[in-house]
């Protein structure tokens, strides 16, 4: 019997939400971390139960929780040979939420700024984990992306974090500089043909691809054309809002850019635009369905000024043929009166047949489909506003 | 004996009451409870001051005998109320909203 199982990040904790392969009926559980920020929670693929989740508050800094059995308890995996009194009485062992930048002669690079608003250079400052990756291979073995942008790993299950330093020392690095959600490194994809192959993708400044499991890395932003910044095909400099590939084609990259929906079919050496006939391209989630390559999920939302849908109708977009050509699926989303906003990590799909797309809102609703998008149906209409939807197949 | 007050969400991380008492050797100050505190809670590593630099942070006060002792020095003694145990340390998130 196949379980999906919903992982929500919000502003105000995290949910989860399971159902049978049928999709109809759902429980949901939470709060868990009631009051935190959940800015990502995602499964490892080798042993779904082993869970990372993202806590933060803008008071109490930046937390990691881990779940070994699906979500049911949780606790903070940090190590420390002193709290063995601590550990016998069931509390946690703490200091997870180390993030420290590397600036070491050895490995680190000797980079301690960025460009900051006014143009100055900023010293690099960790503020929260936006994005855990789970490795394809390995539970205890998980990337974070951070604000200020940068790639940390764990090898012991979030017990201890270490910079991957080579990112952040790229040649472009004092150029980058924050969006307005600040300078975040949002998005982790692996080839899952190729376990030396990562791509990252930072607000503002763009998309990179390691091919030596992280320690060396290449701006991959040719063919992108952002009118936000003064050259407009700069080597870096875009705000990619959000990049998704297809686990048989990995060589084929989709984009949702600030503007513009793009698409990459040699790894991401040269992008196309591929915005077609969408009513808007701005928008900031992009998934890509799961037994079918070509077919991609945008959300358009009408301007970078607004943050909320054309003509107050949420839609969902589809093309069938990886982009350019787009169908509007409406059916059991609110078409009048809707002004909320779909997040960039918001949006995930199921490994069942039909595939199921998800996506949760700024307003606490996720919609569920269980038909490859043809109709939605809301799981739940009131929760905190969705930052981040994960799903598992199991 | 020190007595502490925890604010809710540190409690709920280090799954304690909102008071706790910990032991601490010398002078008594911000900084030496805080280390004691961190060392009994090592979950609160981080939560209270950044991790490497010790710096409070930002929306964290100290409350101390009903004074805000939130920019002292963190090496400056803390009044003998608290250092007596006769008063709690307040660890204090600033009040904001959203």
């Amino acid at each position: 019997m196949t379980t999906i199982r919903i992982l929500a990040g919000t502003r105000k904790g995290a949910f989860i939400l399971t159902s049978d392969g049928r999709r109809k009926r759902w429980s949901i559980d939470g709060p868990y971390f009631g009051g935190w920020e959940i800015y990502h929670m995602k499964g490892s693929a080798v042993d779904p139960d082993r869970i990372y989740a993202s806590q933060s508050s803008s008071w109490f800094g930046q937390i990691i929780q881990r779940s070994d059995d699906g979500g049911a308890s949780w606790s903070q995996p940090g190590s420390n040979a002193d709290v063995a009194e601590l550990m016998a009485a069931g509390l946690s062992q703490g200091e997870s939420n180390m993030f420290v930048y590397d600036t070491s002669r050895e490995t680190g690079k000797p980079l301690t700024t960025h460009q900051w608003y006014d143009g100055t250079q900023h010293p690099w400052e960790f503020a929260r984990v936006w994005h855990l990756e789970p490795s394809l291979d390995d539970p205890d073995t998980c990337y974070a992306g951070v604000e200020d942008a940068a790639l940390f790993r764990t090898t012991n299950g979030g017990a201890t974090w270490h910079e991957l330093p080579g990112l952040r020392g790229h040649a472009s690095g004092p150029n980058w500089m924050p969006g307005a959600g600040g300078m975040c490194l949002h998005t982790i994809v692996f080839d899952p043909t190729n376990r030396k192959r990562i791509f990252c993708a930072i607000s503002a400044a763009g998309t990179f691809r390691s091919d030596d499991g992280g320690e060396t890395w290449k701006a991959i932003n040719q063919g992108l054309y952002s009118e936000q910044i003064p050259d407009p095909t700069a080597e870096v400099g875009h705000c990619v809002h959000r990049i998704a590939i297809h686990p048989t084609n990995p060589n084929t990259l989709y984009m949702q850019k600030h503007w513009d929906v793009m698409r990459s079919d040699d790894g991401g050496d040269s992008w196309r635009e591929v915005s077609g006939n969408l009513p808007s391209d701005f928008g900031f989630p992009i998934a890509v369905h799961a037994h079918e390559p070509e077919t991609i999920y945008v959300v358009p939302i009408l301007s970078d000024s607004q943050h909320y849908p054309p003509d107050g109708r949420l839609r969902v977009y589809r093309s069938r043929s990886g982009g350019e050509e787009w169908e509007a699926l409406e059916n059991g989303l609110p078409q009048q009166h809707c002004y909320v906003n779909v997040l960039r990590d918001a949006m995930a799909v199921d490994m069942a047949e039909p595939c199921g797309i998800y996506f949760g809102t700024t307003g606490g609703q996720i919609y569920a489909s269980n038909d490859s998008g043809d109709n939605w149906e809301p799981i739940v209409r009131d929760l905190p506003a969705v930052l981040s939807v994960e799903v598992q197949t199991i | 004996m020190i007595r502490v007050i925890l604010p809710y969400h540190l409690q709920t991380l280090a799954k304690c009451e909102r008071e706790v008492t910990i032991q601490v050797e010398g002078a008594v100050t911000q900084q030496t409870v805080l280390d004691a505190l961190e060392a009994r809670y090592p979950m609160l590593r981080g939560t209270v001051r950044e991790h490497v630099t010790k710096k409070r942070r930002p929306r964290v006060r100290y409350f101390a005998d009903g004074e805000d002792v939130t920019h002292e020095s963190p090496d400056a003694e803390l009044p003998e109320a608290i250092a007596s145990g006769r008063q709690p340390f307040m660890i204090v998130g600033a009040v904001a909203g959203g």
